[in-house]
This record gives C-alpha cells, sequence and structure tokens, in this order.
C-alpha cells in the first residue's frame, strides 16, 4: 500500500501530539504541541488522499533521485522571502518602534525567526537541497537509503515551522542561532542524523574512484553541525510536557560554549556549505575546471582546521580569560588566507571565460557572491584584532559584516545555484527570463552595497559616540542620545533590505514561471550573439 | 578516469580526474597567498607568545610583555580617577554654593553633572531637562521647592514624596472635590486660570477669588505665588506642571496628583549628587 507505513507512523506522532498539547504544564508548551498536531495531522491527511491500495508502482533506481531537490529548491526560494520580509519588518520595527506588535510581533520574538529563517530555513535548504543534487551527480550514485531524503526534507521543514512558531509564542532557550527549546532541537539532533547518513551512504556508493571536493565542503559542514548542535544544546528539561530547560553549561564556559557553537555555524554552514556549492556550480556555469586542486585541498584543510578556534573573538574584553581571547584572535588571523583560497578559486576558475560576465547574470550572480565572501572574510579578522573589536563589538558594525557575507555571499551564491538547477530539476529548456535575473543581480547588489555601507557608517558612528569622552573625562553620550542618532541608518538599512527582497521576489516570480513550463519571449542578453572578435 | 588531460584554453594539465564534466587544473598554489599565510601564522605565534595565550595544567602561560585586561583596565580607571582626584576632593569638602562660585570647580561639576543626568534623570525630565506633563522643567526659573543650589542638592539627595527617605520633601494638597462644591471647583479653577491667562467665563473669577481666599492661601498665599517651603507652586506664573486652562486646573484641584522623585543620595553618593545640583542649577533658571 502506497504510503502505509507513513500513515501509521504519522497518526501515531500526531496523537502523541495532540496528548502533550492536552497536558502540557504550560500554556506556550500546549499551543506549540497544538501546533505540531496539526502540522503533522494535516500532513497525514495529504497522504491519505493520496494513498493507493494498490502495490506501489516500482520505483527505476537507475536514475538520479531529484523529487526532495525540486521540493528542496522551492522551499529555498520560498523561505528566502519569508526570512528577508521578517528581516525587513524588524529593521523597520527598529526605525519605528510602534511597529512592535506585541506578544506575538515583537522585535524580540521577530528577530530569532529572522535569523533562523534566512539560516536555516533559507540557507539551510539550499544546502539541503543542492547537496543532494550536487553528491548524486559527482558521486554518478543514486541517493542513499530509499526514501530517506524525503524524510529528511519533511523532517527538517517540520523543524523549521516547529522553531518559527516557538519563537512567536515565546519559546526561546536564548542561544543565538539555537533559540528552539530541547524538544525541537531533539528533532533534528534524529533529522540530522538522516541527513548524514543519506550524505555518507551515497558517497559510499560513488562509482567515480575519488570524492570531489565539494563533497569534501558539504560533509565537513553536516558532520561538524552535527557536534555544535548536540553540544550547544545539552541541557535538561525542567519537564518533559513543558518547553522550559536549562543548559548544562554556565557563566563564561556557557558564553564560550555558544560562540564557539555561533561562530562554527557560521563557519561551517555558512561557509564551508556554501563553498562545496560554490565549487559545483561555478564550475558548471561557467563551463571551465577548477582554478587549482591543490588550492582546494589545502584551503580546505586550513579551514577546517582554523575555523573551529576562532569563536571566542565574539567574547573580547568580556570575562572569558585573556589566554582564550587571545587564541580566539590569533586564529581569525590566520583564517584569513584559508577563506580566500576559496575566493581565489572561485575567482580564477573563470580565467578563459570572464566575456560570460557579460552575456550570462548567473555567472555574475556567483561571482558577486565569491567577491563578498573575500570581502567579508578580510573583513571578519580585521574585525576579531581585540583594538578593532573595542570599536566594532556591540554596533552596527557587526550587523553589517554579517549581512555582507550572508546577502553577499550565502544570498546571492544560492540564487545562482537556483537559477541554474531549477531548469534542469524540471527539464525545461532555459530559465523563464535571464533578463529578470539581471534584474534581481542589481537589486540585490546595491541593496547590499546601501546596507554594508550604512551599517559601516552608523556602526563606527555609534561606537565612537559610545566612547567619546570630554576633557574632564566623562561620556559625552548617553545611550539613548546614540540610538537617536542611529534612525537615519536604520531607515536607509531598511531600504536596502527591501531591495534585496524586491530581488528575491522576482527569482520566486522567474523560478514559478519555469516550473509551468513558461519562456518569456524577450530580447537575448547584449553580447550573447557570436562575437566578431574574441574577448582578451 | 585518470588520464592525462590538458586544459586547451589554458594549456595548463588537469588532474585527470572529472566529475559530471567538472575536471580541476594542476596549477599551484599562487606564491603571494602561502606567502601571506605564512605571514599570519608568523604573527599568530609570536602574539601568543607575547600575550597570555596557550593553556597549561592549572593556568595559562602569561606572555612575555605581561599583559592583563583586568590590570588595563585597573591602569586607565585609576589614571582617569587621578585626574577627577583634586576636583572631586574639593567637591566633597566644598558646599554646593561654593562649588558653584569656584569658575574651575564649576566647570568640573556642569561636566560631570551633566554626564550623571544623562544616564539617571532624561528618562523623566527629558534629555534636553525640559520636562514633560508631571515632571518638572528644569531650565526656568519655576521651583516648586527652590531653586538655590543647595535646594536643588536637597531636593536630589532626599527626593519628593519618596517614602523610604524620611528627609524627603512632604507636601500633599488635599482633595477638594471632598470639601467644596463642584460649583466653587469651577470657580477657583476659573480664578486661577485668570491669575496668567484669559478664561472663558469671566463671572466666574470674583467668587472664585473668594473660594481662592478662604481654602487656598494657607499654602499657595494671598498673592498665589506659592510656597517653597511648602511645594506649593506659584499659580501666577503660565507654566503649568499639569495642563493649562481652567478645566485641567479643577481637576487638580478636585483629586490632585502628586509626584514621586526617588531619593539619589543612596544611589548616586554624595559628590555626583552635589555635581547634579551644581549642574541643574546651571541650566539657566538656578536662584
Amino acid at each position: 500500500m502506497k504510503f502505509g507505513t507513513e500513515i501509521v507512523v504519522l497518526s501515531l506522532f500526531a496523537f502523541a501530539a495532540l496528548v502533550a498539547a492536552g497536558f502540557g504544564v504550560e500554556g506556550p508548551f500546549r499551543q506549540h504541541m497544538g501546533v505540531l498536531f496539526f502540522a503533522v495531522a494535516g500532513f497525514t491527511a495529504i497522504l491519505l488522499r493520496n494513498t493507493d491500495f494498490k502495490p506501489a508502482a516500482p520505483i527505476d533506481t537507475s536514475v538520479y533521485m531529484d523529487g526532495p531537490i525540486r521540493y528542496g529548491a522551492i522551499a529555498t526560494v520560498f523561505w528566502g522571502v519569508v526570512g528577508m520580509l521578517v528581516g525587513v519588518i524588524i529593521a523597520l520595527q527598529l526605525a519605528y518602534p510602534h511597529l512592535n506588535i506585541q506578544p506575538w510581533f515583537n522585535f524580540g520574538r521577530l528577530r530569532p525567526l529572522h535569523t533562523s529563517g534566512v539560516v536555516f530555513a533559507f540557507g539551510g535548504n539550499a544546502l539541503l537541497c543542492t547537496s543532494l543534487y550536487v553528491v548524486q551527480r559527482t558521486c554518478r550514485a543514486r541517493l542513499f537509503g530509499g526514501k530517506l531524503a524525503w524524510f529528511v526534507f519533511w523532517g527538517y521543514q517540520l523543524f523549521i515551522v516547529m522553531a518559527a512558531t516557538g519563537y512567536l509564542l515565546g519559546i526561546t532557550e536564548a542561544r543565538e542561532y539555537a533559540e528552539p527549546e530541547w524538544y525541537v532541537d531533539l528533532w533534528l539532533t534524529i533529522v540530522w542524523v538522516a541527513y548524514l547518513i543519506l550524505f555518507l551512504g551515497t558517497i559510499l556508493k560513488r562509482k567515480e574512484p575519488h570524492i570531489y571536493v565539494a563533497n569534501w565542503f558539504y560533509l565537513s559542514f553536516i558532520v561538524t553541525i552535527a557536534m555544535l548542535h548536540v553540544v550547544n544544546n545539552l541541557s535538561m528539561p525542567a519537564s518533559f510536557l513543558g518547553s522550559k530547560s536549562y543548559s548544562a553549561f554556565s557563566g563564561v564556559q556557557d558564553a564560550l560554549t555558544q560562540w564557539w557553537y555561533g561562530h562554527n555555524a557560521v563557519g561551517f554552514f555558512l561557509t564551508a556549505g556554501f563553498l562545496g556549492m560554490m565549487y559545483y556550480f561555478v564550475p558548471k556555469q561557467a563551463n571551465r575546471p577548477v582554478y587549482s586542486y591543490r588550492l582546494s585541498i589545502v584551503h580546505f584543510w586550513a579551514i577546517i582546521f582554523l575555523y573551529i578556534w576562532a569563536g571566542p573573538h565574539h567574547l573580547h574584553y568580556t570575562a572569558l580569560p585573556d589566554w582564550a581571547q587571545t587564541l580566539g584572535m590569533a586564529f581569525s588571523i590566520m583564517l584569513w588566507m584559508p577563506s580566500w583560497g576559496g575566493m581565489i578559486n572561485g575567482l580564477m576558475t573563470l580565467s578563459g571565460a570572464w566575456d560570460k560576465l557579460r552575456t550570462d547574470p548567473i555567472i555574475r550572480m556567483m561571482v558577486m557572491a565569491v567577491a563578498f565572501y573575500g570581502m567579508s572574510t578580510f573583513e571578519g579578522p580585521i574585525m576579531s584584532i581585540k583594538t578593532v573589536n573595542s570599536l566594532s563589538h556591540y554596533t552596527d558594525w557587526t550587523i553589517g559584516h554579517v549581512h555582507s557575507g550572508a546577502l553577499g555571499w550565502v544570498g546571492m551564491i544560492s540564487f545562482g545555484a537556483i537559477y541554474y538547477m531549477v531548469p534542469k530539476l524540471w527539464n525545461r529548456e532555459r530559465l523563464y527570463s535571464l533578463r529578470l535575473v539581471t534584474w534581481h543581480f542589481w537589486l540585490a547588489t546595491l541593496g547590499i552595497v546601501v546596507y554594508a555601507a550604512v551599517m559601516w557608517v552608523s556602526g563606527i558612528m555609534q561606537g565612537l559616540m559610545w566612547r567619546e569622552y570630554d576633557e574632564q573625562g566623562f561620556l559625552v553620550y548617553s545611550f539613548a542620545e546614540t540610538v537617536a542618532a542611529m534612525h537615519p541608518f536604520y531607515v536607509m538599512r531598511a531600504i536596502g533590505g527591501a531591495m534585496y527582497l524586491t530581488g528575491a521576489l522576482l527569482m520566486a516570480w522567474n523560478v514559478t514561471m519555469t516550473i509551468l513550463g513558461h519562456q518569456r519571449e524577450e530580447r537575448p542578453m547584449p553580447g550573447s550573439e557570436p562575437a566578431l572578435r574574441p574577448a582578451e | 578516469m585518470s588520464s592525462e588531460h590538458i586544459d586547451e584554453v589554458s594549456g595548463i594539465s588537469t588532474t585527470g580526474h572529472e566529475w559530471d564534466g567538472i575536471r580541476e587544473l594542476n596549477n599551484p598554489l599562487p606564491q603571494w597567498w602561502v606567502i601571506t599565510f605564512y605571514i599570519t601564522v608568523a604573527w599568530a605565534v609570536a602574539y601568543t607568545i607575547a600575550y597570555p595565550a596557550w593553556p597549561m595544567l592549572s593556568s595559562a602561560t602569561k606572555g612575555v610583555l605581561g599583559y592583563s585586561s583586568r590590570n588595563a583596565v585597573k591602569i586607565e580607571l585609576a589614571a582617569a580617577e587621578a585626574a577627577k582626584g583634586k576636583y572631586v576632593a574639593a567637591i566633597q569638602q566644598k558646599t554646593v554654593s561654593e562649588i558653584a562660585a569656584d569658575d574651575a570647580l564649576r566647570e568640573f561639576a556642569v561636566a560631570a553633572g551633566g554626564a550623571t543626568f544623562k544616564v539617571n534623570c532624561v528618562q523623566c525630565h527629558g534629555s534636553g531637562a525640559q520636562g514633560s506633563k508631571g515632571f518638572p522643567n528644569l531650565n526656568d526659573d519655576d521651583w516648586l521647592w527652590g531653586g538655590t543650589t543647595e535646594q536643588i542638592q536637597q531636593t536630589i539627595a532626599h527626593g519628593i514624596r519618596f517614602a523610604s527617605d524620611p528627609d524627603t520633601r512632604q507636601s500633599e494638597m488635599p482633595p477638594f472635590g471632598d470639601i467644596i462644591t463642584p460649583e466653587q471647583i469651577a470657580q477657583v479653577g476659573a480664578y486661577v486660570a485668570s491669575l496668567s491667562g484669559k478664561v472663558q467665563d469671566a463671572s466666574l473669577i470674583e467668587p472664585g477669588a473668594k473660594v481662592f481666599a478662604e481654602n487656598c492661601v494657607a499654602c499657595h498665599g494671598d498673592n498665589a505665588k506659592g510656597n517653597k517651603e511648602l511645594g506649593a507652586p506659584n499659580l501666577t506664573d503660565a507654566i503649568w506642571l499639569y495642563a493649562p486652562g481652567e478645566t485641567a486646573i479643577a481637576v487638580q484641584v478636585r483629586a490632585p496628583k502628586h509626584g514621586v522623585m526617588p531619593a539619589w543620595i543612596g544611589r548616586l553618593g554624595e559628590t555626583k549628587v552635589k555635581e547634579l545640583a551644581v549642574y541643574v542649577h546651571s541650566l539657566g533658571g538656578g536662584e
């Protein structure tokens, strides 16, 4: 019977959620379990409507398994738009505090919704679907584990829904980028281990003698995130029918654990994972070989070894012992070149194909992504230097830094990968519109430039105002005055973010039309006609 | 798949492998990259020798420079204290009016008091000390409890109607809704409003003056100029703590609101209260 086991298991799961919703010890937990019940029961209902008592048609296992990847591509675009929309909303909330709607939509609850939404929902789905796409094609092997990929995809979406609704209900561990409570963490652990088995199993059954570099990066991302997630979330629930839990760590050890996790979420989720993406999609789109195999090996191992020690630079001038701060900074400085190894390999892969920048907006997007990667992996080590950090820390400079990496690198390389994959996944001849991609490129690029530049100016201004003393040795500005001075920058930042969001909406339209099988009648990109003379 | 292969565009050999059409060139590591990497590593090693870095069994290496962030803060704080020490000592010894009379001390006290004001006082009195409804403007020369430096110091130190401080300034206007009729309240409201402005119904002024004389002069005085001993406001200027106009005055007569200001001496200490008093006195309206 089609979906037989799934329906039984999911029904039991839904029933358990209903029981928890009834017997939970506090209101938010009961509400959260109610959300879980409706999510799982709704999914079960969909399966029931599609079930069939005839034996399921045999699956052709000689071809790649692209179903979960198609869903993943759609989820990437959907969560991207949602996460970026919430980002624009909280940017406006900072500029206009009246937009805080209590209690569900205040800044405190929406902010983790934005960060988790773009990092884990958008970025996570992008990594999930591209990694499964890449690993099959570079191993010449169908995904391992039968329906395991479907479990990973839907399990991950359930994690996203539970995390997001938990934030809005006020359920949080208050650990940055790891806010979900213990039961959501446990669920993610199960899904993540399944993802590891799925990925590793596919690599093990590969028909290529060697493992392609993109898969090293993806694998390092999956393994390290598993370790980070488990250690950072070690905690004891106050009740197994309640949301509250207590961390296994306390004091400065807790702070360091959180930033060990937080920094390596950047290092292994947002850097290593997306480098894996870059190592496949840039050479494919440019149709050029990777610049240097040796560089890819050296910078891979250097990144893996060095990144994991850099977390303490988030705790300069705190209760963290001096020795840990020193090491955090020293490792961050050494990270500069290993990070740039990825940029060099990405950019130099285009040698011999630079003319495509004029004709191919997808390549342009990827190049811009790599350029922003280089920029923010230079800015990061600079900001880890203690004297610089004493000015930049706690200011919006940090927010600008993280967004030049997130919007510039993570966002742009994901957009490029989506634009590359979607026509292939749905067997379309080409995208609905390349000109829309050009619009997306310029809106996104200008949006990032506005965002990052504004945050540099405002962050440095903020830091300088905080530390300004008069000749008598007294602070010149009160905190409220520095907040008031930020207002125009907050407004401009929201404009930059809105431009980026508009670009993402264009992508959603373009991808939807492509999937539906439409092709926009438009003039070809200038220069895409055969040129009379080859470009230098 | 391992076979000799040369990339046609660059003329460089590849590793011979191919994954889904992707090959890898045999380019060496860029030299500038290697050199810069070595430099950062060498720098990091030197830095960890110079500063506390390597964890040992029971403690970490101290670093040859002997740096400690706790010491650095201590030294900076000590230097800041030392720079202020002369002035602070003088402020501790002198009275606020003596401080205000000494140019150098006053300049220091105004700067110090301004910094304290921004952190502790702006929440109620506003960032420009301009006050708001129920919170007095400190820039004008209308003082409820007196505008000399000593009086301001007393108000800041012990607060107003602050129950836990025995020396706090205490006064309470009775709710006249229980004492006189609503007509009389309207009349006295009109009379008080007429002392500094126009009123809508001038016929109420004369009976209002009579009500005022019978009920209000004990605190606000015959001429309605108030009494700073009691915190009774001057009713003849056009400055209103809550709202102008006969209606708003009548509301206040019927059931008066009484603001509370905390005593700051416990939180800020003698020196800072003195500095604040000099600062507030300097805002323009000091007596």
